[in-house]
């Protein structure tokens, strides 16, 4: 009977509070808009060969420059490639350099940000003068760079623009880790022999998870932006591959008045995807912050 | 829709709009260019490639010649206002001997190099020396086309002879290789490479400036030989590599033309911009692109796996289709279609690859790889420049071509630099090359087919000692007949029976310039041009 009784008491205050998740779409129907997208997206390109209706690198002279029908939704380009196809592939393009960079990047960022907080000294100031030098010049100009030295491709596209952004991450993280690194948990648990990386990955690396997501999520708009553009400059993934960046180049600046949807489906597609991951990233940030926190 | 439109395809349509645009502009050319020429004024124009290195003796790219030619003289070279007629630059005059065996150039006396030194025929030996027998570790890319030259000369400082081995037919107009810059002797017997990063000639323009990315700067070089000329004041090349923003400079005025020519889409663009202000050289291209083979790369060291390749590529069909998207089109073998040494269509169609049914090659081809021993979805990469027009698009309709036959082609384009460097240094799988030269001359255009340890510019790395002969049968063959057979069966060979490379399309010529660029004269290559010591400025 008691127990009962204490159930009966309990159950309605736990339906008032609601799963996180919940809480957060409840809140926040911009980044909940932002995560959908970024699902769509996802499926998209996880099932792109089945859902996409030609295949987008092959060629159709037959069909060059063909403007959207029931056919082809979103018309062909100079090689007669439906431009639907070489969309949804691209998101595969997007995201796997997109997430891999930012991914990396962040990560990367995150633990410099930290271990140069921990340690402090000559270590932080010699760590803080190198990337002030990296801050000195925009995103983009350090992305070049690397890729003038590195090569294009995949692969090394995701290495420049994760690059890129470890500096932006440090800076952010470390101000958090400053923080984290002057709590008496951290003096407590050197005192009782602990190793600095034991410290830095047990006591404080789960402390700065919040502005790592939230850079996490600010980088990956940018890396989608940043490789459509290297694409666009010529210095990205190489026709035919399909990406929506290179589909803003060559033929379809060349023909942009003769057939202006090839350069309109893959600019939709980038515009919604950076829209969507950065809603998100806003909403995350709002959500995770503490000052904010009602 | 009117009875006219029945039955007349859309792009023939545009072609024959724009055949119209360019016969009304071609005329108004005509009008603009029967006045005196003017002095002063600074030609600004595009490259849309940096130069590899500044080294003519061996460079293969207008990358190079566009900015650097302006500074440098020939011995002779060829007129670009009566195309492909051969003057004396540096020689004032030249006789051949009865046998055809020795030429003698009698040299102007007073030509001055730009640091003011007095130029005599020990220089122009010093140059050919270094074009025909380089030393060492200099390249000289085209010093196979000069195998008939037994020695050169300079027995006084004005007369400069040349003894061949065995008379040859066009050997003058070979001499005048717009590559064939005149050197310093000093300064390459001090360092056979100092050509390669720096200027100093007796052309008509000074060297002022190299940005690389950026532009390049030449000034009037007032002891030029010629009294009067060059016109201009100076040059100022911009290196743009993005056609959009190319298409912009000129439209805008900021540079007046592009000397390597543009695609007929382009072409309206600046025609729908421009309208009466602009003119418009259309001329046959002597260019091509073509595919090179690693032949010391399995599996591209089979014959079989060669063959397939080349089999699976539909010429006629992409002839049409790219024809609309890029400055290509005839479909030819290894001399220019048009050309007196042309393989007839009958005989080209026999060629692997040059047949009209494409499904039946590509069931060769299919058959060939398996024989081969390549499995379905074979993986290689297909190397490329990173210029737009028309590598990309060629690139790209290679790659799919090749996906027919069920091999996986990953495409990678590289700046110019790298490109060179992996070629020559055999670091790729297959390459998309081209073969563009200043004149329809069968020693020239089959120099690239010769083997690797003849020529320097065969980057598929093979040895065929019977191609090399067959290039020196034609060679000493005066008769043009004679000459052209020889040169087919040379063709078939490299291209069909071994498929030691292969060509895909042959390119056509479509320069669009601001009408107050005068004394231009659109020839049928781009090497030859710029020609800055004639072009003036009107006002």
């Amino acid at each position: 009977m008691v127990e009962h009784a204490l159930v009966e008491r309990v159950a309605p205050a736990a339906r008032r509070r609601s799963h996180p998740v919940a809480r957060f779409f409840r809140r926040h129907p911009l980044g909940a808009a932002g995560l959908f997208l970024i699902f769509v997206l996802l499926g998209l390109a996880l099932l792109a060969p089945w859902i996409a209706p030609y295949d987008p690198v092959a060629n159709d002279f037959g069909a060059m420059f063909r403007p959207p029908s029931f056919r082809h939704w979103s018309g062909t380009d100079a090689y007669g490639r439906d431009v639907l196809s070489r969309v949804i592939f691209g998101a595969r393009t997007a995201l796997v350099i997109g997430f891999g960079a930012s991914l990396i990047g962040a990560t990367l960022g995150a633990v410099v940000g930290v271990v140069s907080a921990y340690f402090g000294g000559k270590t932080d100031l010699l760590v803080q003068r190198l990337v002030d030098v990296m801050l000195s010049f925009p995103i983009i100009i350090v992305a070049l760079a690397i890729v003038s030295i590195i090569g294009t491709g995949t692969d090394k596209l995701i290495v420049a623009i994760a690059l890129s952004f470890v500096p932006r991450v440090e800076r952010v993280v470390r101000g958090s880790a400053l923080g984290v690194r002057a709590m008496t948990y951290i003096e407590a648990a050197q005192v009782i022999g602990a190793g600095s990386w034991r410290i830095i990955f047990r006591h404080m690396a789960p402390n700065v998870v919040a502005p790592y997501l939230v850079m996490l999520t600010a980088s990956l708009g940018q890396a989608i932006l940043l490789e459509a553009s290297l694409s666009f400059l010529g210095l990205g993934v190489s026709e035919p591959t399909a990406a929506w960046g290179l589909m803003l180049r060559g033929a379809a600046v060349d023909f942009a008045t003769r057939a202006p949807w090839m350069a309109i489906f893959p600019g939709l597609a980038i515009t919604l995807t950076v829209l969507a991951v950065n809603v998100l990233g806003d909403s995350l940030r709002d959500a995770l912050d503490p000052r904010l926190r009602t | 829709m009117h009875s006219s439109d029945v039955g007349v395809p859309r792009a023939r349509r545009l072609a024959l709009a724009l055949v119209a645009v360019l016969v009304v502009l071609a005329l108004t050319q005509v009008e603009g260019t029967a006045q005196a020429p003017r002095h002063g004024g600074t030609l600004v124009y595009i490259s849309t490639a940096q130069p590899p290195s500044l080294d003519g003796h061996r460079e293969t790219t207008f990358a190079m010649l566009h900015p650097v030619k302006p500074h440098y003289s020939y011995l002779v070279k060829f007129d670009t206002q009566n195309y492909p007629k051969v003057v004396g630059d540096l020689a004032e005059s030249w006789t051949a001997s009865k046998d055809g065996l020795v030429y003698t150039f009698k040299i102007r006396s007073g030509v001055k190099f730009h640091d003011g030194s007095t130029l005599t025929s020990k220089d122009i030996k010093a140059t050919f020396d270094r074009i025909i027998l380089p030393k060492g570790d200099v390249v000289s890319a085209r010093q196979a086309m000069y195998q008939s030259v037994k020695t050169v000369e300079a027995p006084n400082p004005q007369t400069v002879v040349f003894r061949l081995k065995y008379a040859t037919p066009g050997f003058v107009e070979k001499l005048a290789s717009p590559f064939n810059f005149v050197y310093k002797a000093e300064i390459l017997e001090r360092d056979p490479h100092w050509y390669e990063r720096n200027v100093m000639g007796t052309g008509p323009f000074r060297f002022v400036e190299y940005v690389r990315g950026s532009h390049w700067v030449g000034r009037r070089f007032e002891d030029y030989w010629e009294r009067g000329k060059p016109y201009l004041d100076g040059y100022r090349v911009l290196f743009i590599a993005s056609r959009s923003s190319m298409l912009a400079a000129i439209k805008s005025g900021q540079a007046l033309t592009e000397f390597r020519g543009v695609s007929p889409a382009e072409l309206a663009d600046i025609v729908r911009a421009l309208g009466e202000k602009v003119a418009v050289g259309t001329a046959a291209w002597q260019c091509n692109n073509t595919v090179a083979i690693n032949t010391k790369k399995k599996p591209f060291d089979d014959v079989r796996v060669r063959r397939a390749l080349t089999l699976a590529v539909d010429r006629w069909g992409g002839s049409q289709a790219l024809s609309e998207i890029a400055f290509v089109k005839p479909v030819g073998a290894m001399m220019r279609p048009g050309g007196q040494y042309a393989m007839p269509e009958a005989e080209l169609t026999k060629l692997a690859g040059y047949g009209r049914d494409i499904a039946q090659s590509r069931q060769q081809a299919r058959a060939l790889l398996r024989e081969a021993g390549v499995p379905e979805n074979f993986s290689f990469t297909l190397k490329n420049r990173d210029i737009s027009m028309p590598y990309e698009a060629v690139g790209v309709y290679l790659v799919d071509q090749w996906r027919q036959i069920g091999l996986n082609v990953r495409h990678e384009q590289v700046e110019a630099g790298r490109y060179f460097a992996d070629q020559r240094a055999g670091n790729y799988d297959l390459v998309v090359d081209f073969a563009c030269d200043f004149i329809d001359d069968p020693d020239v255009q089959l120099l690239k087919f010769l083997s690797a340890d003849v020529s320097p510019v065969n980057y598929g790395g093979y040895v065929d000692r019977q191609l090399d002969a067959l290039y020196v049968r034609q060679s000493r063959t005066a008769d043009k007949a004679q000459r052209a057979r020889f040169v087919h069966e040379f063709e078939r060979r490299a291209l069909s029976e071994q498929a030691y490379g292969f060509y895909v399309l042959w390119w056509q010529r479509i320069i669009p310039y601001w009408k107050t660029l005068r004394g231009y004269n659109t020839t049928t290559n781009h090497y030859v041009e710029p020609d800055l010591a004639v072009y003036w400025l009107a006002e």
